[in-house]
């Protein structure tokens, strides 16, 4: 009960006592960014940690989502809130269809289709400029609920922690379901997982529209937050930041996934300090984590420190 | 999980607490109450760099010098940077920052249209004044209270092109445009006032910001019968190699490139291709071959010289329209004898006949640029320089 409860009450904890430190709407909106993006790694981590299948084309699902609550409601006058499950429920369309025949694939060979996916949205929305504005972008409206604008760092801040914890309890409900507990076996062997009953293709496909749906709605609270969303969300680079910080934070860990959020998000806002040598230093810093720490950050720790227990 | 924490572990993670908070004080900017903040967030790296770096490197001179004479008002200028690297994310975020933690009184930059629209809410909800040295016409286009450009936009650049053409008697031209956000915008831009222009589209080709090669765009157009001139309309690398394609396939037609490779060193990348090439521009780039009595000389020749002197580097437009931001800035916070940022943005609007390398700026309450067609110049590559087409 404990280890199903804690990574989700530890993240709450931290949610709700992190304001304690913050002085003004800039620390809410990088913690808001932090939670965005945890929430689009952990649902990465559904796909690469617990089943074990690499996406380079995460962010795809990051662009539906920020699109569709930006394009919806401008373009067809649909509630902003209605727009994020219309792109949710887009994005599990996509992934159910494209999914089936890539994830046949295997290693190398489904990364590549992942990061031909993801570069496939990225030009749609770089080039439909009549729908999506083009390569500049477009502003995304400001939802209301009731009169009630919902708009500022603050005010998203708590509603992406919300949604973060409630990712987080989900994504542990199916850690221990019977679809979590197949996906686990499919990491270690499909072939074993396949012998043991466990439909293989099946489960791999739940995986990974279930991240793409967690990419989706990250990535509409982020186009609310900025107010404005540009095509290189669904970019190239954004996948592997994504991928960066799950394996950054550790692989199939909730609180590591939150963990390479922080570090991704909060780190080059220190380094400014540098100017000319911030992206070596962050080069540096993710180079030497990944040497120190290979199994990434809260995993290693976390083994230290019961390493360090038994002593 | 039994958490019954041993008594060097508690110390290690009281270390790491005091670590990471020192971190954070380390990160807070010390506050002078003496000086008076701006801010601006440019792509100093990645691919719109060289926009951004005569930016930065500019506003840096120029603070500098301010200063040196005793600054504005009283009280020293701070000039707080970050780079964007062109990512509209991260422009919003340093853009925050700049509100919420920097308090700056005004906001210089946002070197690419696509980080400047990610920026103008910030400015807009925060009530400070925000300059942006991007081109589209959407930033003050419909108007916003707090935004103003230095730029030209992309709409001016397509009529005094068309304009020249006209002039020339060329009516019928093949456009071939990149799909970036600048080389998008300003196709548009282009097709919309073609008609009015009196002049008509007969091929329209594009090209991806990565592409290497043209020519089959290229032989498109050249085949396209009756087209009497050629319009390139991007920036950065692409507009070079189109260059050397158009030399490569012998093509013989005007060609004109648009005023996003005002630099030098689109000059050195073409090379020879670039002979003859027509493109409308700030006077700037020919400040020593204006005549004696255009205002603008001065101003132009001495930040030419300035920036040449300082960085060892050839002048460029987009320098230039930071030094316009910056200096309209300073005079509107002169003019409003405070660092309020709501009067300094009052100043900004009643900006009037302020010459700067771009041209001269009248704003009003409706035009946030302020730039007339007289401001650009038609410019012509003679010999590998820069030379006065009329």
């Amino acid at each position: 009960m404990l280890a199903r409860l804690g990574p989700p009450a530890a993240i709450a904890a931290v949610i709700l006592l992190a304001p304690l430190l913050f002085q003004s709407g800039y620390h809410f909106r990088i913690g808001a960014l932090v939670w965005i993006n945890a929430l689009a790694v952990i649902g990465l981590n559904v796909l690469m940690g617990l089943a074990g299948q690499v996406s380079l084309g995460h962010a795809g699902f990051f662009g539906i989502g920020a699109y569709a609550a930006a394009v919806l409601p401008a373009r067809y006058g649909l509630h902003p809130l209605a727009a994020t499950a219309a792109g949710a429920v887009l994005c599990a369309a996509v992934a159910f269809t494209v999914g089936r025949p890539i994830l046949r694939l295997k290693g190398h060979y489904l990364a590549v289709a992942t990061l031909g996916l993801g570069m496939l949205v990225a030009m749609v929305l770089t080039n439909e400029v009549w729908l999506t504005g083009g390569p500049d972008g477009m502003p995304a409206p400001r939802p209301d609920l009731g009169g009630w604008r919902i708009s500022g760092p603050e005010t998203w801040y708590w509603i992406s922690g919300t949604v973060l914890v409630l990712g987080v309890l989900l994504a542990q409900n199916l850690r221990i379901s019977p679809a979590g507990l197949a996906l686990g076996a499919l990491h270690d062997s499909e072939v074993a997982a396949g012998t043991l009953g466990v439909d293989v293709a099946r489960s791999k496909l739940v995986a990974f529209v279930v991240s793409a749906v967690y990419g989706s709605v990250a990535g509409s609270m982020l186009a609310f937050l900025n107010g404005h969303v540009t095509p290189d969300r669904a970019g190239f680079l954004q996948s592997i930041e994504f991928v960066t910080m799950a394996v950054l934070g550790g692989l199939g860990s909730m609180i590591g996934s939150v963990a390479g959020a922080a570090v991704l998000v909060v780190i080059p806002q220190v380094l400014t300090f540098f100017h000319e040598y911030e992206h070596l230093m962050l080069g540096v810093l993710v180079i030497l984590i990944m040497v120190l720490l290979p199994s990434g950050v809260v995993p290693a720790l976390s083994s230290l420190l019961a390493r360090r227990r038994k002593e | 999980m039994k958490s019954e924490c041993s008594g060097s572990n508690r110390g290690r993670v009281l270390a790491w607490v005091g670590a990471v908070g020192a971190v954070f004080l380390a990160a807070q900017p010390a506050s002078a109450a003496d000086t008076v903040k701006i801010g601006a967030s440019l792509s100093i790296t990645g691919p719109a760099s060289f926009l951004g770096e005569p930016e930065e490197k500019t506003l840096k001179i120029y603070v500098d010098k301010i200063n040196a004479q005793g600054g504005v008002n009283g009280r020293k200028l701070e000039l707080v940077v970050y780079d964007d690297a062109g990512d509209a994310n991260k422009a919003r975020t340093f853009a925050t920052r700049l509100v919420e933690e920097d308090k700056v009184v005004a906001i210089v930059g946002g070197s690419t249209t696509g980080a400047t629209m990610a920026m103008v809410p910030v400015a807009e909800d925060a009530k400070v004044p925000f300059i942006s040295l991007a081109g589209a016409i959407v930033i003050v286009d419909p108007v916003k209270k707090f935004v103003f450009k230095t730029p030209h936009t992309d709409r001016m650049a397509c009529e005094k092109i068309f304009a020249d053409m006209k002039k020339r008697g060329l009516t019928k031209v093949g456009i071939i445009s990149g799909t970036g956000g600048f080389g998008k915008s300003m196709h548009d831009e282009c097709v919309k006032v073609a008609s009015t222009s009196g002049v008509e589209i007969v091929a329209d080709e594009t090209y991806g910001p990565k592409d290497s090669d043209m020519t089959p765009q290229l032989t498109n157009i050249k085949n396209k019968a009756g087209v009497q001139a050629l319009l390139n309309a991007d920036f950065g690398q692409g507009p070079a190699i189109v260059m050397r394609n158009i030399k490569q396939l012998g093509i013989t037609l005007p060609v004109y490139q648009s005023h996003g490779v005002a630099s030098k060193s689109f000059i050195d990348l073409a090379g020879p291709a670039a002979e003859g090439v027509r493109l409308p521009a700030a006077a700037l780039l020919v400040a020593d071959k204006l005549p004696a009595n255009d205002p603008q000389k001065p101003i132009a020749v001495g930040y030419a010289q300035t920036y040449e002197k300082e960085t060892g580097k050839p002048v460029s437009t987009f320098g230039g329209h930071a030094y316009d931001g910056l200096m309209m800035l300073v005079e509107a916070m002169k003019r409003a004898g405070s660092a309020d940022p709501v009067k300094i943005r009052d100043e900004i609007e009643k900006t009037k006949g302020f010459i700067g390398t771009a041209g001269m700026f009248n704003m009003t309450s409706t035009d946030h640029m302020g730039l007339d067609l007289g401001a650009f110049k038609m410019l012509q590559i003679k010999n590998g320089d820069w030379t006065l087409a009329d």
